[in-house]
């Protein structure tokens, strides 16, 4: 394999693992400030204590994201240096911006809000959690302006090659902008829902039905049928502003190979770029046609309309539809469990164990819906003006292939330590007396149980 | 901010770019030095340790992607060269950085069984972003030579820095433990001390033989003169913080932030000679500042970012240290 393949698995390595942790911290946050909020308001220890549970989880979950996202911060320049020399004007300031009035601010009040409690009064504690809340959103803020001008650049003039910045308004709010970030605000919330709800009901399977577990399970499911509604009404404005803007990654999304008015939904097939054609096709005769032009007979431009500029169509099919089976998998629990949870108060065990099966659906999902649409910017790093191959950096192959080994060694390491420790935290809390843990002071969680309740006060 | 010229927005960032490595090797310098001294350490001595950086340490990690975030927007073509040209030490220090970096969480979180077992991964990830990161100043001040003897000065590099940290990592512990393991972090300082005058003798002499041209930067009248104080002030600390630790812990632990603020001093003196030798060039002795700069009009946007938010991070950061102050207690989340 070629150092650029090389680089572009590795860049996707590093991201892919990255995105898991911030898609769970930036709503985790948000739910834990709500917990927090809820206990000033009611003054019930049981949403302090679903409070003490996840805060946990979000430690663990945003240690990950920190270190994960250091990487990125060098991976421009050790395997991308051509994305700074001819864009850094644009994408500078922006990964500045996160570094200062995101970063640092939810990195340092993390300290208070994880360690402060005993040394604040409440209301700053919560305040802290708050600022962390803000800290983390901001973050996404910033680089999904950044990401969403790659796909849609605009407020910039090509000077000698170099990218110089026009207008800034235009640059942070670039066509795509409004509708990634909802996008992936709404996914972090979907995400941070199902976990919650997942970890929740494993809880309760281990016959832990506390006040806090059920109150936290609620709130999960709840979330959850909020969420995914919207989510499916934004994903297809979503869809439409990229029919717009990007319409090569609509037609490989679709496997739409040669212009067609009255286009069919390709709801199955494997699609086969050298022949330009899909086998085993299973679809719905004028139905994409439908969906991204709203008129039976709309036109739709095929992928071969925009060769050599068009992305691989068989990752963006299966990407898209597993985005879309997954999301409406999280429609059909969500509902379903939020209706039974309201009428009954409680869940049948094999509910639950759906629950509990689908903790990382959010993960899923997300992943394929980045793989959509970045794969589908290829082959533009920044949509018109940098290809990917003028962009990679002069390292040798083999160096290339020894970090990638070593970060896909040590991602699959601390996935699995993440995910069991994930469960193992959850039956400790579930069974304080019987299984012996060191909290973060060394002391067993036997003994912190009794400050759950008693802490609170 | 039209007062400040073009050629200036540069060296400005320059100066930031320097301020943000400088902190990131006092601040995150404590948390790893404190992280490689854990080895061997009993229980309860390694839950002090990692008390003692816990609220912190996320916040000190933030300043080197400061650091090199500002080296990305500021001098994008740098950034370029510097970083693949140490492809493999970096991707070593990234893979350090993880591993301290989530050992710190899974630590407290797992089954008492497997604590041991990343508290192992804590101090190797400790270790690994240390040795990595003095290799790499090394590489720097030989300007990235390849030959045997440069890659032994880096090599001594690596293991300079690692002390160095050690050292303000036992002056850190120093100050926020008490009893035996104060006792124990005074006997590391005194050691880490002897190694890093040895490093910083090393440095110093290397430094000008890398280059005529820094050579004369040094050795000229009357530069010599007006630079003496570099040289001898260090020495002055390092004897004082000798003097100290000889007779540290105090009574009543007074004066227990002493060696740490004195280590802190040699830090910054050390880097001020460093700085100088190699101003105006970011990639020593190939790239000058204004060669490297980002358009005008990029920088001043993230100049105005800066004066506007790096008061607000020096105000909350300063409050955090503030709450967390004294002697560090138990971590725990109630």
């Amino acid at each position: 394999m070629d150092a650029l393949i090389l680089a572009r698995i590795q860049f996707a390595a590093n991201i892919s693992f990255h995105i898991l942790f911030p898609t769970i911290t930036i709503a985790l946050c948000w739910i834990l400030f709500f917990f927090k909020v809820r206990f000033h308001l009611t003054g019930e220890k049981s949403w302090m204590a679903a409070y003490q549970f996840w805060v946990k989880i979000f430690a663990l979950s945003f240690a990950l994201g920190v270190v994960s996202g250091i990487t990125m911060s060098f991976q421009f320049g050790t395997n991308w240096p051509g994305f700074m020399e001819t864009v850094g004007n644009v994408a500078g300031p922006l990964l500045a911006y996160e570094v200062l009035t995101a970063f640092f601010l939810e990195a340092t009040f993390l300290g208070v809000m994880l360690f402060g409690a005993s040394r604040v009064p409440p209301l700053i504690h919560t305040l802290s959690t708050l600022l962390v809340a803000i800290g983390t959103s901001m973050s996404a803020f910033w680089i999904i302006a950044l990401n969403s001008w790659m796909h849609t650049p605009q407020g910039f003039e090509m000077i000698d090659g170099v990218a110089h910045v026009t207008s800034w308004a235009e640059v942070i709010f670039n066509p795509s902008m409004p509708y990634r970030l909802t996008h992936m605000m709404v996914a972090s919330g979907l995400t941070a829902a199902f976990l919650v709800a997942g970890l929740s009901a494993y809880r309760v399977l281990r016959n832990d039905t506390s006040l806090g577990v059920r109150r936290s399970l609620k709130t999960g499911v709840y979330a959850a049928a909020i969420l995914i509604p919207l989510q499916i009404v934004i994903g297809d404005l979503h869809g439409l502003n990229t029919l717009e803007h990007q319409p090569a990654k609509i037609a490989a999304m679709e496997a739409i190979w040669e212009d067609e008015e009255g286009a069919p939904l390709v709801l199955f097939a494997i699609p086969d770029e050298d022949s330009s054609s899909n086998k085993y096709e299973v679809s719905v005769p004028k139905l994409a046609s439908l969906i991204l032009t709203h008129s039976l007979d709309g036109e739709l431009k095929g992928i071969n309309s925009f060769a050599p500029n068009s992305p691989p169509v068989a990752p963006l099919f299966y990407g898209f539809r597993i985005m879309v089976g997954t999301g409406l998998l999280m429609l059909a629990v969500a509902f379903f469990s939020a209706v039974k949870l309201y009428r009954q108060q409680r869940l049948p065990v094999w509910m639950l164990r759906v629950l509990v099966a689908m903790s990382f659906s959010g993960w899923v999902a997300t992943l394929a819906g980045w793989y959509v649409t970045e794969i589908g910017r290829q082959p533009w790093l920044v949509h018109g003006v940098l290809s990917t191959s003028e962009a990679v950096a002069q390292v040798p192959a083999s160096s290339v292939a020894g970090s990638l080994v070593m970060y896909l060694s040590l991602y699959a390491f601390l996935l699995i330590a993440y995910i069991t420790t994930l469960f193992y935290m959850a039956r400790v809390a579930a069974h304080p007396r019987t299984l012996a843990a060191n909290d973060m002071n060394g002391r067993s969680i036997a003994g912190n149980a009794d400050m759950l309740t008693g802490g609170a006060q | 901010m039209n007062w400040i010229s073009d050629d200036m927005l540069p060296v400005i960032f320059l100066g930031l770019m320097g301020a943000a490595m400088l902190l990131y090797a006092i601040l995150d310098g404590y948390d790893l030095g404190i992280g490689m001294l854990m080895i061997g350490q009993p229980e309860q001595h390694r839950d002090r340790m990692i008390a003692a950086i816990g609220p912190f340490w996320d916040a000190n990690e933030t300043w080197l992607v400061l650091g090199v975030g500002v080296l990305l927007v500021a001098f994008p073509a740098a950034h370029g060269l510097v970083l693949t040209t140490l492809y493999l030490p970096v991707s070593l220090m990234l893979a350090g950085l993880i591993l301290r970096g989530v050992s710190f969480d899974f630590r407290a979180k797992v089954n008492a069984r497997h604590k041991r077992l990343w508290d192992g991964l804590f101090w190797f990830g400790s270790l690994l972003t240390s040795l990595m990161q003095g290799y790499m100043l090394g590489q720097y001040i030989v300007g990235f030579d390849n030959s045997p003897y440069a890659l032994l000065f880096s090599w001594v590099s690596a293991l300079c820095v690692s002390f160095a940290y050690v050292l303000i990592g036992a002056c850190w512990l120093i100050h926020k433990t008490s009893d035996d393991l104060q006792i124990k972090a005074v006997r590391w300082a005194s050691f880490g001390l002897v190694v890093t005058a040895v490093g910083l003798l090393l440095v110093s002499l290397t430094n000008p033989l890398a280059s005529t041209e820094i050579y004369n930067k040094w050795f000229s009248w009357p530069e010599t003169l007006l630079l003496l104080p570099l040289p001898l002030g260090t020495v002055a600390l390092l004897w004082l913080m000798r003097k100290h630790l000889q007779k540290m812990p105090y009574e009543n632990d007074r004066l227990n932030w002493m060696p740490f603020v004195l280590c802190i001093a040699v830090f910054v003196l050390a880097f001020t000679g460093l700085a100088y030798s190699f101003y105006p060039y970011i990639v020593p002795l190939q790239l000058t500042v204004w060669q490297a700069a980002s358009a005008p009009e990029s920088l001043r946007v993230v100049l105005i970012g800066c004066a506007v938010v790096l008061p607000a991070i020096f105000c909350y950061t300063a409050l955090s240290y503030w709450i967390f102050r004294g002697k560090s207690t138990a971590l725990s989340y109630m």
